[in-house]
């Protein structure tokens, strides 16, 4: 089974994120850049499914000449190779035109599966697997916590507040996954100097045919009108435990009408 | 004035309060339609709510064999719906589910999309909070049919009755939608507690528990205050507590009127699903917990005295 795993480079979350003030897109430049979390565990399926039906896996990541650094760490943990589509005018682009691009360069791909993560950290969509199987007519097994592979036939367990569904469709098809699927390995030494070696195939909007008039911030279906750090929550009472905290907190709720 | 169209949320028989909130929110730009997906004989039923917050019409697509395939063919509805009515934008409330179908919307309309949407204006300018809460930004659509998915609260429902009149609307579903089959559901219950997302007060404990079994400690005092019980990805990640009941940006988002977090160090990630919260209290025996930054009432000290004393003190108070 070919398997394509869409990564897409994030500014960590765990640190403080921002907008640039000039055009009002992500900071990235002093942003501590990772693969997204979810698509780690995207990478894990693939490589699992690839154990156990055989095939191949590539990376596909749409982003600036600093996603190589994720391409390369994801490629540490076992994929066969990678696609880097890179174009200056992809700068901005909003969910529609990441979906467009994304499209193109499936297209130019041979593959059974694609798998994404079901969220990112930063523009948080949790759209991007629905649009590209809206793109390209073929079935959308989102939100997966458990994936079962049966020749052709794909079974997801999808993850719900309260519980789950069963959800099956053949071949070709998208799958996202949540990070309840599985653990992601760490990279091996082995891993990492292997991946020195994989192919990086890098496409720019002309290699896909898609126009540059058709992405980027110049394009986008929405825009920024303003933005501004949330302000900071009024500070509160904070006391030492001496013995009598848990009354006093009660005593604080029921000042508060709580309890 | 230009219809706007709202897609219902509903489940067991009774719309969802959030379809409400869309309602209200709608009636500021143009004349709410409520669309309803659903088995036959489903969207009369729901007539009565949706007329109080302003429909003044109902589409009713009502087929069994749309419910029997994951997401498209609801979108598929939608997009049918708008190519007749032109609606001058569409609402959709932003669960996993409606965030997906906006996504397939917007590709089939080619027009913008916003999502995770905190508050909207009568001059289509939403709010978004992102970055895990840090960053508020005002963005507007520029192009196409604004399609706007909705976080619960991002406008306080209000009553306004209008017509609803019921109009039908065929369902033909796309080769391309029926591709994924729902063969199965299963309900994993969270037992006598509150639901998390709906409850007014959370309980949360965190790595510093310590133990599975020791998250009774945290159970016992969101017994004794009416509470749901959430937890840390850490707690989760530790095998301590359940992932469904894992509060912040990879689990769940609450607001409740009181959070509590007990062996919580507040993380990033866990302010993310919280700190919207009215009253937050946070018990760390580390006085330099980035949780107390948040905390209205901080309590330095070891939660295994502190929560069950407050526990004892509420049901002395509840007598
Ligand atoms: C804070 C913020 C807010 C935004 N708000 C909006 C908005 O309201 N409307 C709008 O149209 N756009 C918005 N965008 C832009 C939009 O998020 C990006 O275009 C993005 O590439 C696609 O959305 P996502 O990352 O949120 O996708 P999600 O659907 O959350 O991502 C799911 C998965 O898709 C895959 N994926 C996503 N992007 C790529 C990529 N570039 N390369 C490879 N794989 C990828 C990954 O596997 C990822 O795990 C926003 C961006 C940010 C940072
Ligand atoms: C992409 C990504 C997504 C994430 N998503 C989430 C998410 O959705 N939700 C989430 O919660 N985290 C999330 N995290 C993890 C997050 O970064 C933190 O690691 C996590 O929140 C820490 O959990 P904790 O506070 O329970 O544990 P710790 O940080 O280990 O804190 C434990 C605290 O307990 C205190 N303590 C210990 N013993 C006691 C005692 N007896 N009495 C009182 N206090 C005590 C300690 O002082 C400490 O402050 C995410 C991380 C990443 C990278």
């Amino acid at each position: 089974m070919n398997i394509v795993v869409l990564v897409k480079q994030v500014p960590d979350s765990g640190t403080e994120r921002s907008l640039r003030a000039d055009d009002k897109t992500v900071e990235r430049d002093s942003a501590s850049l990772v693969i997204n979390e979810m698509d780690e565990y995207a990478i894990e399926e693939a490589l699992k499914v690839k154990e156990a039906v055989g095939g191949t896996v590539t990376v596909l990541t749409m982003g600036p000449d600093k996603a190589t650094e994720s391409i390369r760490k994801a490629l540490s943990m076992g994929p066969d190779g990678a696609v880097h589509v890179n174009d200056p005018a992809l700068h901005g682009s909003d969910a529609l035109a990441t979906s467009k691009v994304l499209a193109k360069a499936l297209q130019g791909l041979e593959w059974d599966l694609v798998i994404a993560g079901a969220e990112s950290t930063d523009g948080r969509a949790a759209a991007m697997a629905s649009m590209l199987s809206e793109r390209l007519g073929v079935a959308g097994l989102t939100g997966a916590r458990k994936l079962t592979v049966d020749g052709s036939t794909l079974t997801i367990e999808r993850q719900l507040e309260d519980g789950y569904q069963v959800v099956e469709a053949q071949t070709p098809a998208i799958v996202s996954v949540w990070d309840t699927i599985n653990e992601p390995r760490y990279p091996s030494f082995k891993g990492i100097m292997a991946a020195k070696k994989k192919p990086v195939d890098t496409k720019s909007l002309a290699d896909l045919g898609v126009d540059a008039s058709e992405v980027g911030l110049g394009a986008a279906t929405s825009s920024v009108v303003e933005f501004a750090p949330r302000p900071p929550r009024a500070a509160g009472e904070k006391i030492t435990d001496e013995g009598d905290a848990g009354s006093k907190l009660v005593a604080y709720l029921a000042a508060e009408k709580i309890v | 004035m230009a219809e706007v169209l709202v897609l219902v949320e509903h489940v067991d028989g009774a719309v969802k309060k959030i379809t409400t909130e869309l309602l209200t929110a709608a009636r500021q730009l143009g004349e709410p339609s409520a669309v309803v997906v659903g088995a036959p004989g489903t969207a009369a039923g729901y007539a009565d709510t949706l007329k109080e917050f302003g429909a003044a019409k109902i589409y009713a697509a009502e087929s069994d064999e749309a419910l029997t395939y994951l997401v498209a063919p609801k979108s598929d509805i939608l997009a049918s719906i708008a190519g007749s009515a032109s609606p001058a934008a569409i609402l959709i409330a932003a669960t996993a589910e409606g965030k997906e179908i906006a996504g397939r919307l917007a590709v089939k309309l080619e027009s913008g999309l916003l999502y995770d949407v905190v508050g909207l204006g009568a001059d289509g300018v939403a709010t978004q909070a992102i970055f895990a809460g840090q960053v508020i930004v005002k963005s507007q659509v520029t192009s196409g049919t604004p399609i706007y998915v909705l976080k619960g609260g991002a406008v306080d429902a209000e009553a306004a009755p209008a017509a609803g009149e019921l109009v039908e609307a065929s369902v033909s579903l796309s080769e391309a939608a029926t591709k994924a089959k729902i063969l199965d559901r299963v309900v994993e219950s969270s037992g006598s507690r509150p639901e998390l997302t709906d409850a007014n007060i959370v309980v949360s404990g965190g790595r510093g528990v310590g133990s599975a079994d020791n998250f009774k400690v945290v159970e016992d005092l969101a017994d004794s205050l009416g509470a749901a019980v959430g937890a840390s990805r850490a707690a989760v990640d530790s095998g301590f507590y359940p992932h469904q009941f894992q509060v912040g940006q990879t689990g769940k988002t609450v607001s409740p009127q009181l959070y509590v977090a007990l062996g919580i160090s507040g993380a990033i990630q866990h302010r993310a699903g919280m700190q919207t919260s009215k009253t937050i209290v946070a018990v760390n025996k580390d006085p330099e917990a980035p949780i107390f930054e948040l905390a209205d009432f901080g309590v330095v000290g070891d939660l295994f005295a502190v929560a069950p004393q407050a526990a004892e003190e509420v049901r002395k108070r509840k007598g």
